[in-house]
């Protein structure tokens, strides 16, 4: 974890008041979430509460209708998803998102764009400066390819792997860039224990040394791992706090279950079912 | 035999003329899914450049030199200033403005240069190399249009494969929106991948002019040679356009041999209809990926 330390100050993404609609739709309204640099924040809710909307949002796919996102100090406008990544932020997709027809090593190596020094022209004759940076590249992506287990399959080909092993090779991707937010788009979906186990042990690695948001159904995962959880039904925060708090909020279950619920294991089982989907 | 050699040889020539083509409409298909039709004029408007700087007193590696630059600067411009419009739009509309381009183009040329094919300086000797006294087919400028085919499409393999740019055109190629969220300016590779194509085209311009004579629509056969190799290759593969190419060149050149020029056009439509109807993808394709 040496290529990923501390970078000093600790940064805090604010979401303040987001709203988003489509069409007459209210996917976000109002929505405050927060997060800092050594946190883990979960964000929950029942499909279609506007998760991944949010995340959207704060990777600029979405403009918010009202509200306003700050990142590192700084109010962000008008977010372009290609300057992410020089933001410090990275996101990982729900599935995988790999580039089928380039290796594992070639898609670790795309996510470590922003470390390139030398222009398009430089790149296109192949000066010695564009030469160093390609080498460099190299090195960062087999380096986090390592840190994840990784290493003995860079130059296989995302289709042939399981599809655990490519939701790692996802996370290399997103890593590679050391942000200093991580957005993690249901990380757990389509894994088995095992690894979901292992995936529990690297979030709560990184989220040690950057700030983590995790959108996931696992509920288990998201009360182990999270230091604080959002919930979130139709674009409304309805609840927030740490997980115990969130597991036994009336509010919450009723928003998973429709009704009042039982107990805490209600809850747990509803996602139970829910997790299943990839 | 002898013959049988002869339309080999001329048929690789013709062959890495259509490669080149097809190399130009395969790496802006890959990039932006858009068949350009303008690239029959637009390497005429290179050609035709070279032909004016030839024209001027420059020597012939000055001429080569200016169709490729303004092959570069024409590709950019077109994808930034007319594509860009058009690429979330419906497929049609690339289609129409890539064909009002074409218009445009062979128009201004005809304005500028007139509609008189005029001859075009050949880079070697268009006289064939003897051998055991029989003369081939096979010329000096035929070994130079072959050679410098392979080194466009090496060189366009290498750029691909080992460098960050040619990764990155390939991530921005293959998933726009998750290349731009690891930080590729996707518009940027996009008018890159334009850029490339034209100086692929001005290159095929250049080394195909001595022998089909400059004019606003002499090109017109090579762009359907091209496109017929493009499709031959799969359209998405820049091996398989070369070899396509190849392949395209030699058949042509053995049925213009064997049955007679008149036919060659519809062979190369025979050709196509049957790639498309036996096998869709092209004959080199990978497992066909749909974007979704």
């Amino acid at each position: 974890m040496e290529s990923r330390e501390l970078p000093g100050a600790a940064h805090r993404l604010s979401v303040e008041d987001v709203t988003v609609s489509f069409g007459g739709i209210r996917a976000l309204d109002r929505v405050s979430v927060e997060v800092s640099t050594g946190e883990v924040l979960g964000v929950i809710g029942p499909n279609g509460a506007g998760k991944t909307t949010l995340f959207n949002v704060i990777c600029g796919f979405v403009a918010p209708d009202a509200g306003t996102l700050s990142w590192r100090g700084k109010t962000l406008h008008r977010i372009r998803p290609h300057r992410l990544s020089s933001l410090g932020i990275a996101r990982t997709l729900q599935g995988v998102g790999l580039f089928g027809r380039m290796t594992v090593l070639e898609n670790v190596m795309v996510g470590a764009q922003h470390f390139r020094r030398a222009g398009i022209a430089s790149a296109m004759v192949a000066l010695p400066r564009s030469d160093k940076d390609e080498r460099d590249l190299r090195d960062r992506a087999l380096a986090t390819l390592a840190e994840l287990d990784c290493a003995g399959i860079a130059d296989r080909l995302p289709g042939t792997l399981p599809f655990a092993v490519q939701k790692r090779v996802a996370l290399a991707r997103a890593l590679v860039a050391e942000p200093e937010l991580l957005l993690l788009d249901e990380p757990a979906g389509g894994l088995g224990a095992d690894e979901l186990t292992e995936l529990r042990g690297v979030i709560e690695r990184i989220g040690r040394e950057i700030a983590v948001m995790v959108v996931e159904h696992h509920m288990d995962l998201v009360m182990s791992v999270c230091d604080r959880v959002v919930v979130l039904d139709f674009g409304r925060v309805i609840a927030a706090g740490d997980p115990a708090a969130i597991k036994s909020d009336p509010r919450v279950l009723e928003a998973y279950l429709g009704r009042e619920a039982e107990g805490p294991e209600a809850l747990t089982a509803a996602e139970a079912g829910n997790a299943g989907r990839p | 035999m002898t013959k049988f050699i002869d339309l080999t040889l001329s048929g690789i020539s013709d062959g890495a003329i259509y490669a080149a083509v097809a190399l130009a409409l395969v790496l802006i298909w890959r990039a932006t899914r858009i068949v350009n039709f303008a690239q029959g004029a637009m390497l005429m408007i290179t050609t035709f450049i070279a032909y004016a700087v030839i024209g001027a007193g420059a020597s012939y590696v000055v001429g080569f030199l200016a169709a490729l630059l303004s092959g570069l600067a024409l590709g950019a411009v077109t994808e930034r200033v007319l594509i860009r419009r058009v690429e979330h739009a419906p497929p049609l509309n690339a289609v129409i403005v890539t064909l009002g381009l074409y218009t445009v183009l062979v128009a201004v040329a005809g304005m500028i240069w007139g509609n008189t094919p005029k001859s075009f300086p050949a880079a070697f000797s268009l006289r064939g190399y003897t051998v055991g006294g029989t003369t081939l087919l096979f010329t000096p400028n035929d070994t130079f249009i072959v050679l410098v085919v392979i080194a466009v499409a090496l060189g366009l393999a290498a750029m691909f494969r080992f460098t960050s740019l040619g990764l990155q055109m390939r991530a921005a190629a293959f998933a726009p929106e998750v290349a731009r969220l690891l930080g590729v300016r996707v518009g940027r590779m996009f008018t890159v991948g334009w850029a490339l194509a034209a100086v692929a085209g001005a290159i095929a311009g250049v080394l195909v002019a001595p022998s089909v004579f400059l004019g606003p629509n002499s090109f017109d056969p090579i762009l359907i040679g091209g496109f017929v190799a493009a499709v031959l290759g799969g359209l998405d593969s820049p091996p398989g356009a070369v070899i396509g190419g190849l392949l395209l060149g030699l058949a042509l050149s053995y049925v213009s041999g064997y049955e007679g020029s008149a036919l060659v056009p519809l062979a190369a439509l025979a050709i196509l209809v049957l790639v498309l109807m036996i096998r869709p993808s092209g004959l080199f394709s990978a497992a066909q990926e749909r974007r979704v």
